[in-house]
C-alpha cells in the first residue's frame, strides 16, 4: 500500500490529460476548436454541452478515436499524437456499450487482457473480479442479449476497469438508464472512482448529472470550452449567458435592465431561488405582475413579468403565493446578481 | 401489419397464394416421380412402372461424373475468389465514407442486373480480342466476377447490422488491427460470410448462360443438362440428375437461411 | 486476486511501445493512414470488376461499332453506325417487338400471380407460417435454372401430365382449340409461344414475389385501420391504399422479370416457335455466323431498354423496395 501512495503522490505533478490549443475539424465544421484543457489526475471531470456542442469529439480524442487537426495532446505526461487507440491506457465505456455480442459476459470482461496476452486462468479470475467490483458476480457466463440495460452499463465499466486504466473515458454513460437507476448508477460510479483513484472523465448533456458527480466541470458550446470550474463556480459564478442559461434555470438580465435597477451595464444572472416575492407596495424592490404559477413538489415556481423581462422565481412549497395578475415587488441581494462577460 | 386484431385472411385470398405456391413448387416434385420411371423413349405421364435402375446406371457414367467433379471445382473456386472480394469491398463501403461509393456498390451490382446473356457475351468477345485460350480459368473469370455480388450483399447486411463502436471498443481495450479483425469483425460476420459463400455455390454450379460463352470444350454439369435438354439421348439418366441437382442445390439454401434467419435476409436478388 | 488487487494502481505508462514486429508496425501504419487500407481493400474487387467485367462491356460496345463484310464475311473495324441500322431491317425488328412484348405480358402476368402470395406472407403469415412461405418462395428461386426448365418439358410433353390431365377431365378440345390460334399455338404446347409464356412465368415468378412482400411489409397496419376507420371497404383499401404503396415493390420486381425475359435464351429454345428472341438472336450471330458486331448491337438494345426502364422505376421509387 505504500508503494501505491507514493505513486499517488508522484502522479499529483502531472497531468493527467492536457490539452493545448487542440482543433479537430470535419470539412468547414469545427467540432473542437482551439481547447485548452487539463484535467487533474485522479479527478472526476465532466464535460458538459448540447448535442454538437464538441464534448464527444473531445473525449474521442483522448481515446484516439480522431485525432487533432492542430494542437497537441498530452496523457500523463506523454504525447498521444499518432498513437493508436490500441496503444493509449485509457479505456472507454461507450454509450451504447459496445459489448461483443458474440461472446459471454466474462470473455468481453476478459477481452482487454486477453488480447495483451495474459493466459487463460488468470485473465478469467481478473475478469471475474472485475464483475464482482460492478457487483455482478457470477455473470460470466451469459450473453449481452441476456441483461438488463442497467447490467450492461455494468459489464461494459468492468471491461474497461479491468484494464486498469490511466483514464476512463464515459461517454453519456446514463443516457439509456430509466430515473431510478440513474440514481443509483450515479452514486455508484461516485464511489467506484474514489475507491480507484482512477481519473474519470465523463461526457454528459444534463446538467445535474455533471453538477452532482463531477469535481470539476467543463461547458463545451460550438467547439470550445466556455467556462471550466467546480460544480459551485458554474453554478453560482456562470462566466457568460450561455452558461447561465444551458447550467440550472438562471434568469439572464440584460445590461440595461441591470443599469436600471441600480447596476453595472452588464448581462448578470439571477437565480431562480435567490429571488422573493414581496407584496407589491411601491418603493420596494422591482415591480412586475405575476403571469403564471406552477406547482413542482417540493418548490413553486412563479413566472413574473417586469420591466418587459419574464422572471423565473422558485419559491419553497407552503409558503403563500400572489394570485395570477397580481402586481408583485421583487427583492434580491446584490451580492446574489452575478454580472458576466457578454452574452457567450 | 403488425395489429393483433387481425381477422385471418378472406378465403379468395388464401386459394390465390395457396395456387401460387403451388404453381411453384408441383413442377418440381414430378422431377421426382420422373427420376424412377421405367419409361425410357418418352416423358409418359402417369409413368408405366417404377424403378430405381437409372440411379446405377447414372452413377457408372463417366461424363456425368466429370462434369460433376468440373463444376464443383469451378464452384469451389469461383466462391473462394468471391469471398475475397467481395467482402473486401462490403468491408471498405460500409466501414468507411470515401467519395465514389455509391459507384462501387453499382459496379459489384451490374454482373447480375445486367441480363447474363450481356455478361456473357461481353467476356466471350474480350477473350477473343485479348486472345485468351477459352479454358477452365476463363470459366472462373466468369462465375467468380456475378459471384462477388452474392457475397458482397450478405457481408453488407451484416456489416450495417454490427455495432459501429465494436470495432472501436475492441482497439480501445488495446487489440490492433489483426486482433480487432480476427476476434471481433470475423466472429461477427462469419456466418453471412458462410451463408454469402454457399449462396454463391449454388448460384455457380447452377449457371448456364455465361458458362456457354466462357466455356471451351469443358462441360459443367448445368452445360451437360443443357446438350441433354436440347439433344435428348438417355433421358432416364437426365430425369436421376436433374433430381439429385434439386436436392444438392437444396441444401446451400437451407443452411444459408438458418444462419442469417435472426435479423438479415438472404441476398434473394443476389441471383 | 482480491479486491486489493483491483484497486492497485494503473501501471505507471500511459501510452504503451508498439507492438512490435512486422504485424505492429502494419497494424499503426494502417491506423495512422486509414486511405492507404481503404485502397488495399477497394484495389482487388475494383481492378477485378473494372477490368474483367466493365472492360469486357467496352469491348462489346466497341465491337457493335464494327461492322461485317458481306461478301468476305470478316470484320470490319471502322467505326460505324451501319450495324445499328441492320436492327431496323423486319426481321430484326420483328424479334425485338417480339421478345419486348413477351417480356411486357410475362410481367404482367408474374404480377398477378405474385400479389396475392406476397400480400398473404406480408400480412397474414405469423412466426412458423412465415418462414415457411419465406422458404417458399427461396427455394424455387434458388432451385437449379435448367431443372426448372427441364420440368416444364416433361409437363408439357405431348404425352405429359397436362395432356393426361386434361384428358381425364375430358377438356382436350380446350387445348386443341387454343393450339389451333395462331401465333400463340402450335403443334402442341411444348412448342408453342404460350409454352415459352408459361415457362418465362414459372422460372422468374420468385424475383417478382419478394419486393412486392417487402414493399408490403413495409406498409403500417395502423394505415389500414386508419382507411377502414375511415369507412372504406375492404375493395376500397385495397384500391386507394394498399395498392399504392405496394407499386414499387410491384415495379421493383418487374425490373426483374423483364430484365431478365428480355435477355433469356436458353428457355424459348427448348420450349417454343422457331422464332427467335434477342437472345437467340445473339447467340446464333455471335456463334455460327459469326457476325460478332450484330450480336454486340444486339445486346446493347435490352441494356437501352432497361436504361429507360430503371430511369422511370427509379422515379417512382422502385428501388427503396429492392
Amino acid at each position: 500500500m505504500t508503494e501505491a501512495r507514493l505513486s499517488t503522490a508522484s502522479n499529483q505533478m502531472t497531468i493527467a490529460v492536457s490539452f493545448r490549443q487542440v482543433s479537430r475539424h470535419f470539412g468547414s465544421v469545427k467540432a473542437v476548436d482551439a481547447v485548452d484543457l487539463d484535467i487533474r489526475p485522479g479527478e472526476f471531470f465532466a464535460m458538459l454541452g448540447p448535442s454538437g456542442s464538441g464534448k464527444t469529439t473531445c473525449l474521442r480524442l483522448i481515446a484516439g478515436f480522431e485525432q487533432p487537426t492542430a494542437g497537441s495532446i498530452e496523457i500523463f505526461g506523454s504525447q498521444a499524437d499518432g498513437v493508436p487507440p490500441y496503444r493509449r491506457n485509457v479505456n472507454t465505456v461507450f454509450q451504447d456499450y459496445a459489448l461483443f455480442p458474440h461472446l459471454n459476459v466474462l470473455d468481453n470482461v476478459a477481452y482487454g487482457p486477453m488480447v495483451r496476452g495474459v493466459g487463460r486462468a488468470e485473465r478469467a479470475s481478473a475478469a471475474e473480479e472485475a464483475l464482482r467490483l460492478v457487483q455482478l458476480p457470477g455473470y460470466g457466463g451469459r450473453r449481452p442479449g441476456q441483461l438488463s440495460g442497467g447490467q450492461r452499463q455494468r459489464v461494459a465499466l468492468a471491461r474497461a476497469l479491468v484494464n486498469k486504466p490511466k483514464v476512463l473515458l464515459l461517454d453519456e454513460p446514463l443516457g439509456a438508464l430509466d430515473l431510478k437507476l440513474r440514481e443509483n448508477m450515479q452514486e455508484e460510479l461516485k464511489s467506484l472512482q474514489k475507491a480507484l483513484g482512477i481519473t474519470f472523465v465523463f461526457v454528459t448533456h444534463d446538467q445535474g448529472e455533471a453538477l452532482s458527480m463531477a469535481d470539476r466541470v467543463a461547458v463545451f458550446h460550438e467547439g470550445r470550452i466556455r467556462q471550466i470550474g467546480t460544480p459551485q463556480e458554474i453554478y453560482e459564478r456562470p462566466r457568460s449567458r450561455f452558461v447561465a442559461d444551458f447550467v440550472g434555470s438562471s434568469n439572464v438580465l440584460p445590461p440595461d435592465f441591470v443599469k436600471l435597477h441600480g447596476g453595472q451595464p452588464r448581462w448578470a444572472s439571477l437565480r431562480p431561488e435567490k429571488i422573493r416575492i414581496g407584496n407589491g407596495e411601491a418603493g420596494q424592490g422591482v415591480a412586475g405582475s405575476v403571469l403564471s404559477r406552477s406547482f413542482l413538489g417540493a418548490t413553486n415556481r412563479v413566472t413574473v413579468e417586469a420591466d418587459g423581462l419574464r422572471l423565473q422565481i422558485v419559491t419553497p412549497a407552503g409558503q403563500p403565493l400572489p394570485d395570477d395578475g397580481a402586481t408583485v415587488s421583487l427583492h434580491w441581494l446584490p451580492s446574489d446578481l452575478h454580472l458576466m462577460e457578454g452574452p457567450q | 401489419m403488425r395489429s393483433d386484431r387481425q381477422q385471418s385472411a378472406p378465403l379468395a385470398l388464401k386459394i390465390a397464394a395457396a395456387a401460387g405456391l403451388l404453381f411453384l413448387h408441383l413442377p418440381l416434385l414430378l422431377i421426382f416421380v420422373y427420376a424412377f420411371t421405367t419409361e425410357e423413349k418418352s416423358y409418359q405421364w402417369p409413368p408405366p412402372g417404377f424403378t430405381t435402375q437409372w440411379f446405377a446406371v447414372a452413377w457408372n457414367r463417366p461424363d456425368v461424373w466429370q462434369a460433376l467433379t468440373l463444376s464443383v471445382q469451378v464452384a469451389a473456386i469461383s466462391t473462394a475468389i468471391a469471398l475475397v472480394l467481395g467482402t473486401l469491398c462490403a468491408a471498405a463501403v460500409s466501414q468507411t465514407k470515401f467519395f465514389g461509393r455509391e459507384t462501387i456498390s453499382l459496379l459489384v451490382i451490374l454482373p447480375i442486373a445486367l441480363p447474363g446473356i450481356i455478361t456473357g457475351i461481353a467476356l466471350r468477345s474480350a477473350f477473343n480480342l485479348a486472345e485468351i485460350p477459352f479454358s477452365f480459368w476463363t470459366i472462373i473469370l466468369g462465375h467468380a466476377t456475378f459471384c462477388v455480388v452474392v457475397v458482397y450483399n450478405n457481408a453488407v447486411a451484416r456489416f450495417r447490422r454490427m455495432s459501429g463502436s465494436l470495432i472501436e471498443a475492441s482497439m480501445d481495450l488495446g487489440a490492433d488491427g489483426f486482433q480487432t479483425f480476427r476476434h471481433v469483425i470475423l466472429p461477427n460476420i462469419g456466418t453471412a460470410l458462410l451463408a454469402g459463400g454457399m449462396l454463391a455455390f449454388a448460384l455457380s454450379f447452377d449457371e448456364v448462360i455465361v458458362t456457354t460463352f466462357t466455356a471451351g470444350q469443358q462441360q459443367t454439369l448445368p452445360i451437360w443438362m443443357l446438350e441433354e435438354l436440347v439433344r435428348p439421348r438417355q433421358r432416364p439418366v437426365t430425369n436421376v440428375v436433374a433430381m439429385v441437382v434439386v436436392l444438392v442445390t437444396l441444401l446451400p439454401i437451407l443452411a444459408a437461411y438458418y444462419l442469417t434467419r435472426d435479423g438479415d435476409q438472404i441476398a434473394g436478388g443476389g441471383k | 486476486m482480491s479486491a486489493e488487487a483491483m484497486l492497485r494502481p494503473a501501471p505507471a505508462v500511459a501510452i504503451l511501445p508498439s507492438r512490435g514486429g512486422i504485424v505492429g508496425a502494419l497494424s499503426d501504419l494502417f491506423w495512422r493512414k486509414p486511405g492507404l487500407l481503404l485502397f488495399l481493400m477497394l484495389a482487388p474487387p475494383v481492378l477485378w470488376l473494372g477490368i474483367v467485367y466493365l472492360g469486357s462491356l467496352l469491348a462489346l460496345l466497341l465491337q457493335s461499332f464494327f461492322s461485317i463484310d458481306e461478301f468476305s464475311g470478316l470484320i470490319n473495324r471502322e467505326l460505324t453506325l451501319k450495324t445499328y441500322g441492320e436492327l431496323f431491317l423486319p426481321a430484326n425488328l420483328d424479334i425485338i417487338i417480339r421478345t419486348v412484348t413477351m417480356a411486357a405480358i410475362v410481367t404482367i402476368a408474374s404480377a398477378i400471380i405474385a400479389f396475392p402470395i406476397a400480400y398473404y406472407a406480408a400480412r397474414y403469415a405469423r412466426g412458423k407460417w412465415k418462414a415457411l412461405f419465406y422458404l417458399g418462395i427461396m427455394l424455387p428461386l434458388w432451385s437449379s435454372y435448367l431443372v426448372k426448365i427441364y420440368a416444364w418439358k416433361l409437363i408439357l410433353a405431348k404425352e405429359g401430365i397436362l395432356t393426361w390431365l386434361f384428358e381425364k377431365l375430358h377438356l382436350m378440345w380446350l387445348i386443341d382449340a387454343w393450339l389451333s390460334i395462331p401465333v400463340v399455338g402450335g403443334n402442341s404446347l411444348s412448342v408453342s409461344a404460350t409454352g415459352t409464356f408459361i415457362v418465362f412465368v414459372y422460372v422468374w415468378l420468385p424475383f417478382m414475389v419478394l419486393p412486392i412482400q417487402a414493399a408490403l411489409e413495409r406498409v403500417p397496419g395502423s394505415l389500414i385501420e386508419a382507411s377502414s376507420d375511415l369507412g372504406a371497404s375492404p375493395a376500397q383499401t385495397f384500391r386507394n391504399v394498399l395498392f399504392p404503396l405496394a407499386l414499387p415493390g410491384v415495379v421493383a420486381g418487374s425490373i426483374f422479370t423483364f430484365s431478365l425475359t428480355l435477355g433469356d435464351y436458353i428457355i424459348p429454345q427448348i420450349i417454343g416457335t422457331s422464332r427467335l428472341f434477342i437472345g437467340q438472336a445473339v447467340y446464333a450471330h455471335q456463334g455460327t455466323a459469326g457476325n460478332i458486331p450484330l450480336a454486340a448491337a444486339f445486346t446493347v438494345v435490352p441494356i437501352v431498354v432497361m436504361g429507360f426502364y430503371l430511369w422511370g422505376a427509379k422515379r417512382m421509387g422502385a428501388f427503396d423496395a429492392l
